[in-house]
């Protein structure tokens, strides 16, 4: 699937869910089912800067594409680390950086959340995005034969 | 709902006086708000809107400066206001009570005026473990100044200040002590009438953090005979932007002005310029004549419901919380002092505070999450936070029980 469609389905799931109560029911069971990063890379470096609470995150490079792991003291945060990983994960360096992010406003997420969740929301998002951009930086260099 | 325990003091009308708060008839998410965030600020009466309103419509002016008709009768209200404040607190002269922006901006001031007028390098400024950052952090500016140092009393477990250790600290190199009288972020009451004789009986002057005190029970600067006493406006049902400081008056005359400017002066040459008398030294600036009018007015509000009457009737709601919150399993209470007032600070199993409190949210209750601007107390306990219910007069015994099904409820969905 590609970042678009994964969006699409998120959004769709959503969508079948009537109040906010359900959402948060959704999301939390989602932050529940987060594969765990490795505790190795719960350190201050893998601190993501802006969540009120405390979120690490984590990118390996498989096979040309960004894997992530990500892991939070708060479950409903966890939760949200959670859809933000099942859309990008996957995905090469290029598309990440290229991708058009809609489903957190489509979903209703930065204007339901409290504002410093949504905030948080918004720091991982460019967390995920910085990364991105490094690596594809990375490979282009290495394309060009130069060193970073 | 629950069974309502037996009300001992029917203290107080407390459907009539939630008429009285336009915003307690508001919803939140269709529901019926359940405002349990008084600690953070209080809702305002009618008769506090009112009175604003009334001021700009009929009053406004600037006072202490016009010949004409409106700026005379601004001041005169205006300094009605600080004498309904001084037999508020039962201060010996309504010179004593000098009008601020808040809590914060009264410690800032004694702490500047102090320090410059009274603080030498190697003395020692006292706080307590369980403050505000309100109350540190001034302090420690003022300390970081004058070369002096900044030590805290310590508390134990339960959230209590441990007196023997603070006995010890006193010594001859103690220049002032800046404590909390109630803690906002545990409910502890702590003993100040105590811990200022003790002090007094070395010449050390006390300052109360009484921020989370005066909505809650009577309070007689006289007879704690405190030296400095200060709160916020809005948090007493009156506006944002007030606040007071209360100073013995031999205090008030020794310390150094704090602001420069206009009203607090008396001549003004390039030479030199000659300070103004009490209250006016440490009221530079045109003041916020409204706020202090419309605080005088929710000052009145709760002396005519008493304040006796409220702390009666919130010592049963703390009580009532306390029994209820208790048995939900899991939930453990962070602070556990024998006296308390007005909050319960609470942790349910390893759930993050702050989704508890979005899903309390969602279900219209307003509760504060995080660290209450006391960082060191969660550093204490080694916590992140806390969930922190907290109360006033127009708080009810459903209130409590739909915090409590709420949290029930959200539990469930996050454990
Ligand atoms: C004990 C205590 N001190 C100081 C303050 C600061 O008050 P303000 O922000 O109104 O200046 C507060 C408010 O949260 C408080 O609870």
């Amino acid at each position: 699937m590609t970042i678009k469609e994964k969006q699409d389905e998120l959004i769709s799931d959503f969508s079948f869910l009537e109040n906010w109560m359900d959402k948060y029911e959704h999301i939390i069971q989602l932050g529940k089912e987060l594969p765990l990063i490795d505790e190795k890379y719960k350190t201050p470096d893998h601190l993501i800067k802006g969540c009120q609470s405390q979120v690490w995150l984590h990118t390996d490079m498989q096979d040309g594409k960004l894997i992530f792991t990500a892991d939070s003291d708060a479950v409903i945060t966890k939760g949200l680390v959670s859809l933000m990983i099942t859309v990008f994960s996957g995905h090469t360096p290029k598309e990440i950086a290229e991708s058009e992010i809609y489903f957190i406003d489509a979903i209703g997420l930065s204007s339901h959340l409290s504002p410093t969740r949504s905030n948080g929301l918004l720091s991982m998002l460019k967390q995920v995005k910085l990364y991105a951009i490094a690596y594809e930086a990375k490979s282009q260099s290495q394309k060009n034969g130069k060193e970073l | 709902m629950q069974h309502v325990p037996d009300i001992t003091v029917p203290a107080i009308d407390v459907e009539k006086i939630r008429k009285d708060f336009p915003l307690l008839q508001e919803k939140v998410y269709g529901l019926p708000l359940v405002y349990l965030d008084n600690a953070a600020t209080t809702q305002k009466p009618q008769i506090v809107l009112d009175t604003l309103m009334h001021y700009y419509i009929h009053l406004n002016s600037n006072v202490h400066r016009g010949v004409h008709h409106l700026s005379q009768e601004a001041t005169a209200a205006y300094e009605d206001s600080r004498k309904t404040v001084a037999s508020f607190l039962n201060a010996r002269k309504s010179e004593e009570i000098i009008f601020t922006k808040g809590t914060t901006d009264s410690i800032n001031l004694v702490a500047y005026s102090f320090g410059r007028g009274e603080i030498k390098p190697g003395d020692v400024v006292l706080v307590s473990a369980m403050e505000h950052h309100s109350n540190i952090v001034p302090w420690q500016m003022m300390c970081e100044d004058r070369g002096a140092e900044l030590k805290v009393i310590p508390m134990d477990e339960n959230g209590e200040l441990i007196m023997s250790a603070f006995t010890e600290l006193l010594t001859d190199k103690v220049k002032i002590i800046a404590l909390t009288y109630v803690s906002n972020s545990l409910g502890t009451v702590n003993p100040v009438r105590d811990i200022i004789a003790q002090a007094h009986a070395r010449n050390i002057p006390v300052l109360l953090d009484a921020a989370q005190a005066v909505q809650h029970m009577p309070v007689d600067v006289q007879e704690l005979d405190v030296d400095f006493l200060v709160f916020s406006g809005h948090k007493i049902y009156g506006p944002t932007g007030t606040g007071v400081l209360y100073g013995k008056e031999e205090w008030l005359d020794r310390l150094p002005p704090y602001q420069g400017g206009g009203d607090m002066i008396k001549t003004v040459t390039f030479a030199k310029t000659i300070y103004n008398v009490l209250p006016y030294k440490f009221e530079a600036g045109t003041p916020d004549i409204s706020g202090a009018i419309a605080l005088a007015a929710a000052i009145k509000y709760v002396q005519q419901i008493g304040v006796e009457n409220i702390q009666a009737w919130e010592e049963q709601l703390v009580e009532y919380a306390a029994q209820q919150l208790q048995q939900i399993e899991g939930l453990r209470f962070i602070g556990n002092a024998k006296h308390r007032s007005g909050a319960i600070s609470f942790l349910v199993d390893d759930i993050h505070p702050y989704d508890l409190g979005e899903l309390l949210d969602k279900q219209g209750i307003a509760i504060r999450t995080g660290h209450h601007c006391a960082e060191p107390v969660m550093g204490f306990f080694c916590i992140p936070g806390t969930v922190r219910a907290s109360f006033a007069m127009y708080t009810t015994f459903e209130d409590i029980d739909r915090l409590v099904a709420g949290i029930k409820k959200a539990a469930a969905m996050l454990r």
